[in-house]
């Protein structure tokens, strides 16, 4: 088990993604940097399906009250094991009593952090990802308690690691292929939309990214249709909004343009005011 | 109908952009068809008013191959329809204790309060589809002389229950939430329990009737639900 000391601001429970409700509206949800949870979990060698906790650019501080065998992958936000460095994209084991926290952001915005079996909070509509509505707990509170295997810790060579490529962090340009609308868009629209320096706003979240520059938008309303993380939306205001993994399964804004897998996490490293171009592929 | 891709996961089907209950009908039929193939890469069928977009888990690696597969199911000829479509009838209570803004549609609209109930209990809704939310359907059929502007200043917290007219739709809210819809009364029925195999009762292509009840028995199916003994009036669509 890890007890919750300090919760920080929204992290949250999440595997692979709650499919198959998408036709009674149930988000997709799931790990939004997909690529730095599944990687938490191949070094550990965990199942692809095992649920890690998402701990988004905030203090977090954890306590153990079993042996377990952890990796953090993802964004570095200098985690510590009672005050001593714990390196990232590492096998390491805690002892009952360690404390884990996580404060100040070096690169990235997400971290993920594994547990050999990976975490056991309830099974809901096949998938334990948080998501308000559905699983009873939606963000991490303080005192909350979340249940792990138990491990038999002599196996594991605590020293294996792995090099990563901090290019995922840094990313300038999000590979999109054109959306289902993207062929209404004139000439003059087009070239915006790839030529321009686009800035993520304030308004980011598990749900999606509002950026800050304009695309004329001369569309008429549409039927709504279904959308799917890494839509990118352009609104009546002009403003587009590139959905993330907790989107609504449905929306009436024309779809321009559809992220890569790749795009999509390496989107969820970014956050407040940073920015990147669109490059469009095929 | 034109077949899309959609992402490298996805591919959608689209028909006439209209909202029409014959297109309805055939997307309906289309999705059962897909559905009832069991596809192993397949995870998701979401529908809309005009639209099938079918969701793969791994990435598509030959559009043409899926598309084409896609056109042959379309066109197999189904000997048996098997989703049954059910008429719910869906109680709701107009007090205005729960609807909010009753008085000011009737104030604006110079219609009186019961004329509004009587005209938003009177027809058979169509579900078209269900999103927004869980358990959030999407419901045609709302009388003209109802539709209503949303409001321009959205409730951060609209109650569960709470049923609303937006523009020319009407909904039920099936979890608190915020929302911009006019709150004309509350439903006690639950739209989405993730205990429950299914956990919305209601699909796309059924059809929904309000009925109009007092506080007395709107308490009253709220006890009935808590000891689990509420039934829900339905009947098949033919």
């Amino acid at each position: 088990m890890i007890k919750v000391l300090s919760s920080g601001f929204y992290n949250t429970i999440q595997d692979i993604g709650r499919f198959g409700y998408g036709d009674i509206g149930v988000p997709v949800s799931g790990a939004m940097d997909m690529y730095s949870a599944k990687l938490a979990n191949h070094i550990l060698r965990n199942k692809e399906t095992d649920a890690v906790l998402e701990i988004t650019l905030s203090k977090c501080k954890l306590l153990f009250d079993k042996q377990c065998i952890v990796c953090i992958a993802g964004a570095n936000l200098s985690p510590k094991i009672n005050d001593k460095d714990l390196p990232l994209n590492s096998v390491k084991v805690v002892n009952k009593g360690d404390v884990l926290t996580l404060d100040k952001p070096i690169y990235g915005v997400r971290s993920y952090l594994a547990v050999k079996g990976g975490f056991q909070t309830n099974v809901v509509l096949n998938s334990r990802s948080f998501y308000r509505g559905i699983t009873d707990e939606y963000i991490l509170k303080k005192d909350d308690v979340l249940p792990t295997k138990s491990i038999k810790t002599e196996m594991s060579n605590p020293l294996s690691s792995v090099k990563i490529d901090k290019g995922h962090f840094r990313a300038i340009t999000l590979e999109a292929y054109r959306g289902p609308e993207y062929e209404l868009l004139n000439k003059e629209q087009r070239a915006k939309l790839s030529e321009t320096l686009f800035t993520i706003s304030k308004d980011n979240s598990r749900m999606g990214y509002r950026l800050e520059e304009l695309i004329a938008n001369t569309f008429e309303s549409m039927l709504t249709s279904a959308v799917l993380p890494g839509t990118v939306q352009l609104t009546p205001s002009g403003k587009l909004i590139v959905l993330m993994r907790d989107c609504q399964v449905t929306g009436g804004y024309p779809r321009i343009l559809q992220l890569t897998d790749d795009a999509i996490n390496k989107l969820a490293q970014k956050t407040t005011n940073h920015t990147f171009t669109f490059k469009l592929s095929f | 109908m034109t077949y899309k891709s959609y992402g490298n996961h996805a591919i959608l089907i689209e028909w006439p952009s209209k909202i029409d209950e014959n297109i309805l009908k055939d997307v309906i039929l289309f999705k059962n068809k897909i559905l009832k193939n069991n596809s192993k890469v397949i995870v998701d069928v979401i529908n809309t008013y005009n639209s099938i977009t079918i969701i793969y888990a791994p990435t598509i690696k030959n559009i043409y191959n899926e598309i084409l597969t896609l056109k042959s199911i379309y066109l197999s000829f189904s000997t048996q329809f098997e989703g049954k479509n059910y008429c719910w009838n869906i109680p709701v209570c107009y007090d205005l204790k729960f609807g909010l803004d009753l008085k000011e549609i009737s104030k604006k609209k110079g219609l009186e309060i019961d004329s509004i109930i009587d005209m938003h209990s009177a027809p058979i809704y169509t579900v078209f589809f269900i999103g927004f939310l869980p358990g959030f359907l999407y419901l045609g059929g709302l009388n003209e002389k109802l539709h209503f502007d949303r409001k321009s200043n959205p409730r951060l917290l609209v109650e569960t229950g709470s049923v609303g007219i937006g523009g020319s739709q009407t909904g039920i809210y099936p979890q608190n939430s915020a929302g911009g819809w006019n709150i004309i009364g509350k439903s006690p029925i639950s739209f989405f329990d993730t205990d429950k195999k299914h956990p919305c009762f209601a699909k796309s292509g059924d059809k929904v009737k309000f009925i109009s009840i007092g506080l007395i028995e709107y308490q009253k199916i709220i006890s009935l639900i808590e000891m689990g003994s509420y039934q829900f009036e339905k009947s098949i669509v033919k």
